[in-house]
């Protein structure tokens, strides 16, 4: 192992470490809005949105995310109407490609898992709301959705975790995420585990401190469902 | 019959064990055009592996081609995964720090290729800011970070990869070896409406005396095998058979001196970065 190698190179690692964070965190954040959305479709059963959500969601969970990146990156750009139209400019930037793909992937994962949440929320809260004279929406806001992201919390943490993971094929598509600068020292100096060893520390750290700050959030909101000391 | 699993576990070992070993094992690539790449029917064709086929011939040795990512392949060679790379790898300095070269068998410069008409200069002032495609770990990703700081430089791990988002209009210029731009893509379908600019790029300290086999550190004997095979090749006519099928020019460059290119002089050492 060369550690003066890494060393020089740690500005552009912790550039890496920037572009990862951003990339994943920005994908999750829209991923997971069209995420609330699409479950909300899915149990309030809306007429034809609901089929087009079933769809979206067996696509995108049925194929590997990396396929799915190829698809937008090398495929949509073979087609010159595409090249001609005005998503071009969007398109033509692989920061635009994977944070697409992997928004829409990350959605649909929590798509079901937020679907799953609210299917299991207990009877009595939905009815206590109806009987109080909530409208739906107001039910949702007030009811639904804070009990099922609280319920959601542990298998979402998971799904934080995988995107994190599986933004490093990011790389694959000349991004200089973590990875991509990895591969870039490994090909540089003929070497070949400084780029990838640098690249697993800094994955490690920073799942590290994603699953601290999940850790405290379910501490705080599942407060009230902590076991207590029985009073005597 | 008690041991039918065990015959069973033994026919499966006895059919996964590969199948006569070859002499010899040589990296090369596969998405280089057109020295290396895969056919539409899934087999290796290109420059380098007709060389790569002629050597072994002339050496009288049996070989088997292995299909390697170009990241990682002098990994490959020095993991005892195959004991040579034939894959247009150029002779440098920083190279020769962790393999052995033989003498060149072919050297063709550098150059730049953008849309026609872009009117793109190749300096490092006419490429400020702009978007140039390399291969990852190749010559020209090393000329590109020394030369010219101010490109925005795109790494690709294949070439195909650099010429394919040229081509769509992802990049505004690619830099790579001549002869892979020129018959690899210029004079293919997707490179109408592309061409060369700013010249020949042929910077000893960067470009290096040519592209060699690489084989491991040491490995003198098989070195001089290929030296020797490598010359036959060029003293009858079987290296420009193989030259022809591919270019219309001779791309073995300068006839070589008394097998000087391996050791290339020391004030030509590419720095470090």
């Amino acid at each position: 192992m060369n550690f003066d190698l890494i060393f020089r190179h740690a500005p552009d690692l912790l550039r890496g470490v920037w572009t990862t964070l951003w990339l994943t965190g920005s994908s999750l954040a829209v991923g997971l809005v069209l995420a609330v959305i699409c479950a909300v479709i899915l149990t309030e059963r809306i007429p034809v949105l609901e089929w087009l959500v079933r769809g979206f969601v067996y696509v995108f969970r049925g194929t590997p995310l990396l396929v799915q990146l190829y698809l937008v990156y090398y495929g949509l750009s073979q087609f010159p109407e595409i090249r001609r139209s005005f998503l071009w400019p969007w398109l033509r930037e692989p920061w635009f490609c994977a944070l697409l793909v992997f928004a829409l992937n990350t959605a649909a994962y929590t798509t079901e898992i937020l679907r799953g949440a609210i299917a299991n929320l207990r009877r009595g809260e939905l009815e206590a709301a109806v009987a109080y004279g909530m409208s739906p929406f107001t039910r949702l806001r007030r009811i639904v959705l804070p009990a099922a992201f609280r319920q959601a919390l542990p298998q979402y943490s998971n799904e934080v975790v995988f995107m994190l993971h599986g933004s490093a094929i990011a790389s694959v598509i000349t991004i200089q995420d973590i990875l991509g600068v990895g591969r870039t020292i490994n090909a540089r100096y003929y070497v070949t585990y400084e780029g990838f060893v640098s690249a697993a520390v800094l994955y490690l750290a920073v799942t590290f401190v994603v699953v601290a700050i999940f850790r405290q959030l379910e501490k705080r909101l599942m407060r009230h469902l902590a076991p207590v000391a029985a009073p005597r | 019959m008690r041991h039918a699993p065990l015959t069973a576990f033994a026919a499966l070992l006895a059919f996964a064990a590969p199948a006569a070993a070859a002499d010899l094992r040589i990296c090369v690539e596969g998405a280089y055009p057109p020295f290396s790449e895969i056919s539409p029917s899934g087999e290796l064709i290109g420059f380098d592996i007709d060389m790569a086929k002629a050597l072994c011939d002339e050496m009288g040795k049996s070989c088997d081609l292995v299909a390697t990512d170009w990241d990682g392949i002098i990994e490959s060679l020095n993991t005892k995964k195959c004991d040579a790379i034939i894959a247009s790898m150029s002779i440098t300095p920083a190279r020769m720090e962790v393999v052995d070269f033989t003498n060149k068998y072919y050297h063709t410069p550098g150059a730049f290729v953008a849309e026609k008409g872009a009117g793109l200069e190749g300096t490092p002032e006419g490429l400020a800011g702009k978007r140039v495609g390399v291969q990852r770990g190749t010559i020209h990703d090393d000329y590109m970070v020394g030369e010219f700081p101010k490109a925005n430089l795109v790494r690709y791990g294949t070439q195909e990869e650099a010429t394919a988002d040229l081509a769509v209009g992802r990049l505004d210029a690619v830099a790579a070896d001549k002869a892979t731009l020129d018959l690899g893509f210029l004079r293919s379908a997707d490179g109408e409406g592309f061409e060369f600019f700013g010249g020949d790029q042929a910077v000893p300290k960067y470009h290096g005396p040519g592209a060699g086999v690489a084989i491991r550190k040491g490995d003198e004997e098989l070195k001089q095998a290929f030296n020797a095979a490598i010359l036959a090749l060029r003293a009858d006519d079987r290296y420009k058979t193989i030259n022809e099928k591919y270019f219309p020019y001779d791309v073995y460059g300068a006839e070589e001196g008394e097998g000087g290119s391996t050791a290339a002089p020391a004030e030509e050492a590419v720095p470090a970065e």
